[in-house]
């Protein structure tokens, strides 16, 4: 009998991927459009005067926005419609990942990995482009970043988004204290965008160092796990 | 490289497609339906989340901010209502009215009159800010207790004095947050009856969604069946004029 061939990508991480990609675009730039409705964060409850205020934002120009020129009520539509795909899609992503195995064996880090010296010539490598890492596996600093974005940063947008939502505070008002009240679960909602956005940048830009043909082949088709796929 | 970059110009030609698409979608039918369903999701998710009377958060003294800003109408231009501040509002009525068994027309000294329910809440507007204030004022249940809600009204509409853009500011809300404990007719904020730019001399508080919820300038509340032919249907000023969502719980 034939051995069925283990895939680089599983289906659920291939499907997931792109509805998230997807997601975050309209989220992000939906949210930028929101931002511009009241371009100051605060820390704490309350907070509306530009005195008060941590952080004056820029006004985000139409092209990074949806829709394309300010209109707070639709841009509130887009992000209340996307939030859902965006939420669900992670927790079935989450789900997948522990009983599949592809967390415990892929994303988790271990201990050896901690050590400097190894996260030093783990950069280094990263520096040198080298990007031939033992078959199909993650190198340290790749679980660091997929762990923070998958652990930390997709799920801190959904739990912040809750907390800033006056209607759901009641069922949860622990979630809105969590975050020091609700306007710095506001500012670590548009902290987190942008932590996003840094590794969406990153991301993306070593996927075109690293053979984008391959790379995008690798999350359509799912590609193989072996050397010669690696690219 | 030079496959990539074809194909990345390809991809970036994808995005603004997609992103020319977004506006596309709103605007059909199927479209719009999809983003006003997902507006019904997450009030159903809300409310089934916690009892239908769960209250919002209150605060202590302590919490209150130094000043409660006053958005969109922060007066009301009319003759009538330069000469009603003068007068300390002596002649406003608050107008019960629609499918009630009793009719009335009350009184600010009636209002205050009524069992008071003082909270200390924090208001937060669509556009991201937030204030605290303690407001003061008898809950709506006990207005509409009084004048008999018949079984077929669905919604309370809110009347209001003030114009913004040529139109008369109103808003509505369901059963559920009309009768919630904490829904008051608001007299007093921060123990001094209402600023002006804070809708005096009657305000609404439906403290589990958005600021525009909260008609100020009250001068009528009315109950219906449907919303349809109020205004322009959607429910509220915001909402008939910019398209907001008529649950502003998110
Ligand atoms: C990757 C996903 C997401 C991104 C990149 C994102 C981004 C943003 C940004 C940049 C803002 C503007 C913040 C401001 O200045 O006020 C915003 C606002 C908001 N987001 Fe998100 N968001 C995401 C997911 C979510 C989710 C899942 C929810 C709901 C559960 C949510 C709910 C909200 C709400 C209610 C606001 C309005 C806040 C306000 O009134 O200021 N977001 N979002």
């Amino acid at each position: 009998m034939m051995q069925p061939e283990r895939k680089r990508h599983g289906l659920v991480t291939r499907i997931w991927h792109w509805l998230n990609v997807v997601c975050v675009i309209v989220l992000f730039m939906s949210g930028l459009n929101i931002s511009n409705a009241h371009r100051y964060l605060y820390w704490g409850n309350y907070g509306f005067e530009p005195a008060d205020a941590w952080a004056s934002v820029i006004r985000f120009p139409g092209w990074a926005t949806i829709p394309g020129y300010y209109d707070l009520a639709a841009a509130r539509d887009w992000h209340i419609l996307m939030a859902w795909p965006f939420a669900f899609g992670l927790l079935v992503m989450w789900a997948a990942m522990l009983v599949s195995g592809h967390f415990w064996r892929d994303i988790r880090t271990t201990r050896r990995e901690w050590k400097p010296a190894a996260i030093r010539r783990d950069i280094v490598q990263h520096l040198k482009l080298n990007f031939d890492h033992s078959s199909g596996q993650y190198n340290f600093l790749q679980k660091l970043a997929y762990g923070l974005v998958l652990g930390v940063f997709l799920p801190g947008m959904i739990l912040t988004g809750l907390a800033i939502s006056p209607g759901f505070e009641p069922s949860a008002p622990w979630l809105v204290d969590a975050f020091g009240g609700r306007q710095s679960a506001r500012s670590i909602h548009f902290i987190f965008s942008w932590a996003i956005f840094a590794f969406f940048l990153v991301h993306v830009l070593l996927v075109i160092l690293s053979g984008p043909i391959g790379q995008l082949r690798g999350m359509i088709t799912g590609g193989t796990a072996g050397p010669e796929e690696t690219p | 490289m030079n496959g990539s970059i074809g194909r990345r110009g390809v991809l970036s030609g994808m995005g603004l497609l997609f992103l020319g698409a977004c506006s596309k979608v709103a605007d059909t039918k199927i479209g719009g339906s999809m983003l006003d369903s997902a507006e019904k999701w997450h009030r159903k998710i809300h409310r089934s989340l916690s009892d239908r009377m769960a209250l919002a958060r209150e605060y202590t003294k302590a919490d209150i901010s130094p000043n409660f800003r006053g958005n969109g109408s922060r007066t009301v231009d009319t003759p009538e209502y330069a000469a009603a501040i003068e007068t300390g509002f002596a002649d406003w009525r608050l107008e019960v009215r629609g499918l009630v068994d009793h009719p009335m027309s009350l009184s600010l000294d009636n209002i205050r009159r009524l069992p008071q329910r003082t909270q200390i809440t924090r208001h937060d507007c669509v556009e991201g800010w937030s204030a605290i204030g303690e407001w003061t004022g008898p809950q709506l249940s006990t207005i509409l207790e009084a004048a008999g809600v018949q079984d077929s009204a669905k919604f309370v509409v809110f009347r209001c004095a003030d114009t913004l853009a040529g139109s008369r500011y109103y808003e509505s809300v369901d059963m559920v947050d009309a009768y919630h404990p904490q829904t008051i007719v608001a007299h007093a904020l921060n123990g001094e009856p209402l600023p002006v730019k804070n809708g005096a001399p009657l305000r609404m508080r439906i403290e589990r969604q958005l600021g525009y919820k909260h008609a100020k300038y009250l001068t009528a509340i009315e109950l219906v069946d449907s919303l349809e032919d109020i205004g322009d249907g959607e429910g509220g000023y915001w909402e008939d004029r910019s398209g907001y969502q008529w649950y502003a719980g998110i």
